[in-house]
């Protein structure tokens, strides 16, 4: 019963200091599962992360899913997907019903662009630790390359970079499968 | 009755739309024009809101959108029914994945896969960093922020407070 506790609060904690999309949930995640809690391995969460992004339904519900069922099975995804959706329903049903005054406080405005600072300067840090260890000889560093600029230049969608990668993957260049 | 209704459109969007929260945009934009439950308008509104407010994107749109259909109660059912297919197929792969990990040809493809994913975090941090540093005072925080967090590695949330009081301190 204690570790299903365990992962609907830590999601808890991750879904009330998520902003934005998936992307911006990940150094988060990295703390509280990979450092604090060592559920997963760095690797692990890359996984789950390019899963999220080519299967139905939103990445961070499926990165949650994921540790959650890899932990404790059926009950542990539940746990942890409703830990990370329960800050959203409480802070957005409150919102939703002062809307206006919340948008246009100027406090409100000012913190979260601080907040979003925050946030690429996080993201840039991890990017530096996962860059390193992924990206470590010509054929990583060729793949890594060519999705950024599919991505950014050639208006590729997430999934459809993973599905590449992939596909690359299956391809016996060297038949590394006997 | 709505309740029901909610429920399995929301179902649906959790279903079919594959990848980050503003993928659900397009079906939002379809409910808006089916059902009374809200109006184009009101939209937009709910995509600002869910950018700056705590929690995944997707799932604030989903609570956002059931609650103002049918309140508290919608909120609670849009956003089940939008995790719910998630949790069916995750749970699915999860243990496809759990049984093969160590296979060869799946080591592989994820050794091929995670520079690629390297990749999309930094496409995406590049888009979030030409929004949030737009002039030298946004920049040199910000790289102040990358140089706290790098040396003394404390927990992110601590950060994301003190961001929150330094936005509202220095009028960001």
């Amino acid at each position: 019963m204690k570790i299903y506790w365990q992962l609907f609060w830590t999601f808890f904690k991750i879904g009330l200091f998520t902003f934005g999309g998936g992307y911006a949930m990940l150094p988060l995640l990295r703390d509280e599962v990979v450092r604090k809690r060592a559920w997963a391995k760095d690797d692990d969460l890359m996984d789950y992360y390019s899963l999220g992004q080519c299967t139905p339904g939103i990445i961070s519900i499926n990165v949650a899913t994921f540790v959650g069922y890899n932990l404790a099975k059926k009950c542990g995804a539940v746990a942890a997907t409703l830990g990370i959706v329960t800050p959203s329903v409480i802070v957005i049903t409150l919102i939703a019903a002062v809307l206006n005054q919340f948008m246009e406080n100027a406090y409100v405005t000012h913190a979260f662009e601080g907040i979003r600072l925050v946030v690429v300067a996080l993201i840039a840090d991890m990017l530096l630790e996962l860059g390193k260890k992924n990206i470590c000889d010509y054929k990583s560093g060729g793949i890594f390359a060519a999705a950024l600029i599919l991505t950014i230049f050639g208006g590729w969608s997430p999934a459809m970079v993973v599905l590449a990668a992939l596909a690359l993957g299956l391809i016996p260049f060297r038949r590394m499968i006997k | 009755m709505t309740y029901l209704l909610l429920f399995a459109e929301f179902f649906k969007i959790g279903l079919l739309a594959v990848g980050g929260g503003l993928v659900t945009l397009p079906f939002l934009f379809d409910l808006a024009e089916k059902y009374p439950w809200f109006d184009v308008k009101t939209l937009t509104d709910m995509v600002a809101i869910s950018e700056s407010t705590p929690g995944p994107l997707g799932v604030n749109m989903a609570t956002y959108a059931g609650f103002s259909a049918a309140g508290i109660g919608g909120g609670i059912v849009a956003t089940l029914g939008l995790v719910l297919p998630s949790l069916l197929i995750i749970v699915l792969l999860a243990k496809v994945l759990q049984k093969y990990r160590n296979h060869p040809l799946l080591q592989r493809i994820f050794y091929f896969i995670r520079p690629a994913v390297v990749a999309l975090i930094l496409a995406a941090g590049w888009q979030l960093a030409k929004l949030a540093v737009f002039d030298v005072k946004t920049a040199f925080i910000c790289v102040l922020m990358f140089a706290a967090i790098h040396y003394f590695k404390r927990s992110p949330i601590l950060y994301i407070c003190l961001g929150a009081v330094l936005g509202i301190v220095l009028k960001l």
